[in-house]
């Protein structure tokens, strides 16, 4: 049993089935690659994950814990975090904000100890906000810490995802593309951090990503999707010498060859 | 004429003909040239129309002056013949075509007022020397450089506010002076002249100054600053406190007005917390204002023997814990399903309960307890160690502390947990769910707020009036506050009371306005939503100001202060 | 299975538990009201009939509103709030040409031809409000967060409603009575009223000329190549903004010609008719699925039907004194209920929702 189980899970749109009888196991304090050529239904297990979509079939277990019918929101408080394939910020809060909506859960107040200005609330507060101040720093953007988060170019508002994400204190950090869009630099730092979130806090990375260069690098896990079915599962140097994997990319002419990546 | 923009031109006059069209046709030039805003030189159905010139020339003028500088005039006069030669059609075409058959406003009184009560051809002479006049002064301004251009605008904005608030100021000031700048109706020529160049002087000033002296200002340490403002804060509140006892008996009217601004500017913080902070449009915003008031008046009065049987009638203080609670549950219980609903389903919902309540509120069915559609009187009033609130002053300081209740949940919100998870709602509730956020209950609570203030709003509402009926709690009340948020910047807690003052004072004060009201109120909604969405008083959104105005530093030093 | 059973139960929240109750109680309600109502015998199956043939009528007419609401929620995926004032815009003006006909006895000559042109002019009329509306006032507003074309809509239903209280006035205005349409024909041994009868039948042969127009010409087709994929459909050289105008137009029209139905049933116009039918009939859209053609006609039918027959069937049942009066309160209530449990629609959305 890993972190974060999915066994045989399925789901359907109607006549279409996204995601066939999947089953992964992540292991904890690992970085687990899931890749697989576009509507191979890697976006959509990550809906099952957190709970956005039902899953038809199967079962998702978190820590020992079944939470396939757990709701998204109960889902993210027992720590799974994401991030998405088109940035998703909370684009007129300030980047500050952004985080500090992804301490939400690990804080108290509600409605009326603001209202009277509780000490306790005022501590709590300045606590968060000291804890904000150090994600930002963690990603290098805590001197933009009142700017609006869309007035951020790209790859900050990437980071900024990420640590909205890691405010959450997560177990499981699912990270949809997270160097789409990417240059090359960028991509390297982007590299870089999440090397340090499994390192230095212990934190176990799903992967989404289109980018093999990335893939072969920075996992330790692979599975393969290809018409929401497991095609293969294993390590970087497995999986770039499986005939399967390399008939499903290039049967269909995609253009990012592994070879290549090789 | 080589390159002069025709086209552009002609259309833009045609636009500005169907707009004067329109103004004339639905009756508010009419009923507008019945105040006079300087005596015997200018009514406000006047300047109604000189404003459609003044625009579309203005717009025609920037057009053609991207060609050659001379262009703007021409075309700003050319606009300006359009749209009074358009008039002038209908003037004369009023009478042989007999429109008046299916416009209602097509009167005679309309033709008066657009050929400047002339007759015949001098009329049409006259009108089109005045919209062509216009036109060219279109032209000229924007021929005029940016620091001399806004302080005339400005100037000229200002004095006719002066003369449009006429009922006010002619009330407030001093006998002697208010007889200099204000006749019967409107300014005297003389009074409008020296405003005009004071405001116009007052605006160069700050033009050229006003930057300096916030510049400094802003300079000064935060602890200077915050005395500063804090004196400004107390300075405005004892004036506010003591204004009812200066102006005495000759505030009444006022005081019916500012009451009711005052009340909406209630609901506004209410449905602002709804709309603006958690992004839940709620039509239906209008029944909670019903509950409370019904609350207090069913709570109070000693009619309605059904309900009196069982209750005695209770006196205000007894009753408005009891108006509150009532609104405050009813916002969960109806927020609990509506709450299932996203976007602009919600907005329906809401507007279909809002009219559920109504037509129970008007039913026979429910008459014994609620007084059916001729509504309860003898609502009870406030009272305080033996005094009894009962003049519009008197409730002046009851909504004043209302206000100050919003004000004061709505600031202490807004930064917190609770606020920070109503804003990341309204961003995108997937996200904010996908953060841990328990939507359900953040949005009822959003709800449930809103629904208190206008429980509270109501409750004090229904006990001024000492009556209440039915018809004052329509669909409209709900579409009033929601203008008023959408005109003052919607999120915005200063935009509120801008707003509150912009759509609820002014068509109080003016009387003709009232019939026009929901017309403007539609026109503005759309204007605002397509050409400037942040409202009028857009919220300060700090983050942004301070990254523009100090660039880094100011983040470095408030992360000195988080690490503290 | 069981296990999945027990599994659900246990994160079953208050929220549906307190639903799921509110419906319950409902059903009961409406069942004992109705059983109650039919076992006293307080009206008779005639009555009944009465009842279900206004209510055919009527939902004729919410049906030809709808197609407006739900044709532009599958173009625009917007609420055209000001679709009421569309509907009422066509009616309100065409009460003029109505009257001049009548007075002139054109009605009395030649009916058919009189109430020919009284259409006409009121669908004309409602279709050239719908197209400006649209390009003056939604078209700059595309693509912007959903809230922002829901608040201009309401604000341009408001602008448009005292618009035509300024031109016209105030006044409720009585359409002419057509002496055509006057007494009963016996129809299977029914007499049902005439203008009844011309009303449903009139509300069918539009809504299926108009449903017939969005599926068979080639306009139609690009109005629903836009509704599917408006990228795709600009790609494949589909003039978006022209057909987005055009489903506008057809909305108008149906709406126009809903309003001239509307008045041969009540028999007047004023400035705010058109308020309580556009919820209704946006109601009957989302009964029948939002962006669903045929969906929004059965809806606009099975409400009209509905509201005629709740007052007298349950809420009398049920003790309710003046029941009639809350005749509006019911269709609303449908709304709330419809919006609540099943937002998709009883025929399901056509349309995917987009997240």
């Amino acid at each position: 049993m890993g972190i974060l189980d999915m066994i045989h899970v399925t789901k359907r749109f109607g006549g279409l089935i996204a995601v066939n009888d999947v089953t992964i196991t992540v292991e904890p304090r690992t970085i687990h690659s899931i890749i697989g050529p576009n509507g191979a239904g890697k976006t959509t297990l990550f809906n099952c994950i957190t709970g956005f979509y039902r899953a038809d079939e199967g079962e998702i277990i978190f820590d020992g814990e079944p939470i396939q019918f757990l709701p998204p929101d109960e889902i993210a408080r027992m720590g799974i975090a994401r991030t998405y394939q088109n940035i998703r910020l909370f684009s007129n809060l300030s980047v500050l904000e952004n985080v500090l909506v992804g301490m939400h859960s690990h804080l108290h107040s509600w409605f009326i100890e603001p209202i009277l200005g509780l000490p306790s609330y005022k501590r709590e507060e300045a606590e968060a906000r000291k804890e904000a101040m150090r994600l930002l720093e963690f990603v290098e953007l805590d001197d933009k810490a009142f700017f609006l988060s869309k007035n951020l170019p790209y790859g900050e508002q990437r980071r900024l995802e990420i640590a909205r994400a890691l405010a959450l204190k997560p177990k499981v950090l699912l990270l949809d593309e997270p160097t789409a869009g990417m240059n090359p630099r960028e991509t390297e730092e982007t590299m870089a951090l999440i090397r340090r979130l499994r390192d230095e806090r212990g934190i176990t990375i799903v992967l989404i990503e289109h980018d093999m260069k990335v893939v072969m690098n920075i996992s330790d896990t692979i599975s393969v999707l290809d018409y929401g079915q497991k095609i293969a599962e294993g390590t970087p140097l497995e999986i770039r010498t499986n005939p399967r994997v390399i008939e499903a990319y290039l049967g269909r002419g995609a253009a990012m060859g592994l070879s290549q990546a090789a | 004429m080589r390159g002069f923009p025709w086209r552009e031109t002609i259309r833009t006059g045609l636009l500005g003909s169907v707009v004067a069209l329109h103004l004339s046709l639905v009756g508010m030039v009419e009923a507008f040239s019945r105040r006079e805003i300087v005596k015997d030189v200018v009514t406000l159905g006047q300047l109604l129309l000189l404003l459609v010139v003044l625009v579309a020339g203005y717009l025609a003028a920037r057009k053609a002056a991207e060609r050659n500088k001379a262009y703007a005039i021409i075309a700003g006069l050319i606009v300006g013949l359009i749209i009074g030669a358009v008039l002038a059609a209908l003037a004369l075409s009023i009478k042989p075509l007999h429109l008046r058959q299916v416009f209602t406003n097509a009167s005679r009184g309309l033709v008066r007022v657009l050929l400047f009560d002339k007759k015949g051809m001098a009329g049409v002479l006259t009108l089109l020397a005045v919209m062509g006049g216009g036109g060219i002064a279109a032209g000229l301004l924007e021929l005029l450089p940016n620091h001399v251009r806004r302080p005339l605008l400005y100037a000229l904005i200002a004095t006719l506010t002066l003369g449009l608030l006429r009922d006010i100021f002619a009330v407030i000031l001093p006998r002697s002076i208010s007889r200099f700048f204000y006749t019967s109706s409107g300014l005297t020529v003389k009074g409008a002249v020296v405003l005009a160049v004071a405001w116009t002087l007052y605006f160069a000033a700050a033009e050229r100054w006003g930057q300096q002296v916030r510049g400094r200002l802003e300079a000064l340490p935060p602890e200077k600053q915050k005395p500063l403002r804090l004196g400004a804060y107390a300075i405005a509140l004892i004036l506010l406190l003591v204004l009812p006892k200066l102006l005495g008996e000759r505030g009444g009217y006022i005081f019916e007005v500012l009451d009711i601004v005052g009340i909406y500017i209630v609901m506004g913080l209410g449905l602002n917390i709804v709309v603006g902070f958690a992004g839940l449009l709620d039509l239906g915003y209008v029944a909670f204002f019903a509950i409370g008031a019904y609350t207090m008046a069913v709570l109070t009065t000693p009619e309605l023997p059904a309900v009196r049987q069982y209750i005695p009638p209770m006196d205000f203080w007894e009753a408005l814990p009891l108006a509150l609670l009532a609104s405050l549950l009813s916002g969960i219980i109806l927020g609990v399903p509506v709450l299932k609903t996203r976007g602009d389903y919600l907005a329906i919902i809401t507007l279909g309960f809002g009219e559920i309540i109504r037509l129970l509120v008007i039913s026979d069915a429910l008459k014994p307890i609620l007084g059916g559609a001729q509504g309860i009187t003898g609502v009870a009033r406030p009272h305080l160690f033996g005094w009894t609130a009962k003049t519009p002053q008197d409730f002046f300081y009851f909504i004043l502390v209302a206000i100050a209740i919003g004000f004061f949940i709505s600031v202490r919100l807004k930064d917190s947990r609770l606020g920070r998870a109503w804003k990341a709602i309204r961003e995108d509730e997937d996200v904010a769910i996908a953060m841990g956020i328990d939507h359900v209950a953040t949005k009822l609570t959003a709800f449930a707020t809103g629904a208190t203030l206008a429980g509270l709003s109501g409750a004090i509402f229904s006990s001024k009036l000492f009556s209440i009926a039915p018809h004052s709690f329509n669909i409209l009340i709900s579409i009033y506050v929601l203008s008023l948020l959408i005109v003052g910047g919607i999120g915005s807690l200063p935009g509120v009371v801008v707003g509150a003052f912009a759509l609820v004072g002014l068509p109080e004060l003016l009387r003709e306005f009232a019939e026009y009201r929901m017309l403007v109120y539609g026109a503005a909604l759309v204007m605002m939503m397509i050409f400037r969405p942040q409202g009028l008083w857009p919220e300060t959104l700090h983050a942004e100001e301070y990254a523009r105005r100090k660039g880094t530093s100011t983040a470095k030093t408030a992360t000195a202060g988080a690490r503290e | 299975m069981w296990e999945r059973i027990r599994v659900r139960l246990r994160h079953l929240s208050g929220t549906d538990i307190a639903l799921w109750l509110i419906s319950v109680v409902l059903v009961v309600l409406i069942v004992v009201g109705s059983i109650n109502s039919l076992t006293s015998g307080r009206y008779t199956v005639r009555q009944w009939m009465d009842f279900i043939i206004f209510g055919l009528a009527q939902g004729g007419v919410y049906a030809l509103i709808a197609l407006g609401y739900t044709m532009v929620y599958g173009v625009l995926h917007m609420i055209n709030f000001a679709h009421s004032e569309v509907f009422m815009s066509g009616p309100f003006t065409a009460y003029f040409v109505a009257n001049a006909l009548d007075k002139a006895g054109y009605f009395d000559s030649h009916p058919i031809i009189s109430l020919a042109i009284v259409f006409v002019v009121a669908m004309s009329v409602s279709m050239f409000v719908a197209v400006v509306l649209e390009i003056l006032a939604y078209r700059p507003l595309r693509g912007s967060p959903r809230l922002v074309p829901l608040i201009t809509a309401i604000g341009a239903s408001f602008f448009l409603q005292y618009t035509f209280r300024g031109l016209y006035g105030s006044g409720v205005k009585a359409y002419p009575d057509i002496a055509m349409l006057h007494g009963t024909w016996s129809i299977a041994g029914l007499n049902i009223q005439k203008t009844l009868v011309v009303v449903f039948i009139a509300a069918i042969l539009l809504l299926v000329g108009l449903y017939t127009f969005v599926q068979k010409t080639k306009i139609g087709m690009g109005i629903r190549a836009v509704a599917e994929d408006q990228q795709a459909a600009a790609l494949m050289g589909v003039d978006v903004d022209r057909m987005i105008s055009m489903t506008f137009a057809v909305g108008g029209a149906g709406a126009g010609a809903a309003g001239v139905l509307y008045a041969l049933i009540f028999k007047q116009v004023h400035f705010f008719m058109g308020f309580v039918p556009g919820i209704k009939a946006f109601t009957a859209a989302v009964l029948g699925g939002i962006g669903n053609i045929p969906g929004a006609m059965l809806g606009g039918l099975f409400l009209g039907v509905f509201e005629s027959l709740g007052p007298s069937l349950f809420l009398e049942g049920l003790g309710v004194p003046a029941a009639y009066q809350l005749k509006d309160a019911i269709a609303f209530t449908m709304l709330v209920l419809v919006l609540i449990f099943r937002p998709t629609g009883i025929l399901g959305e056509r349309i995917a929702k987009r997240a």
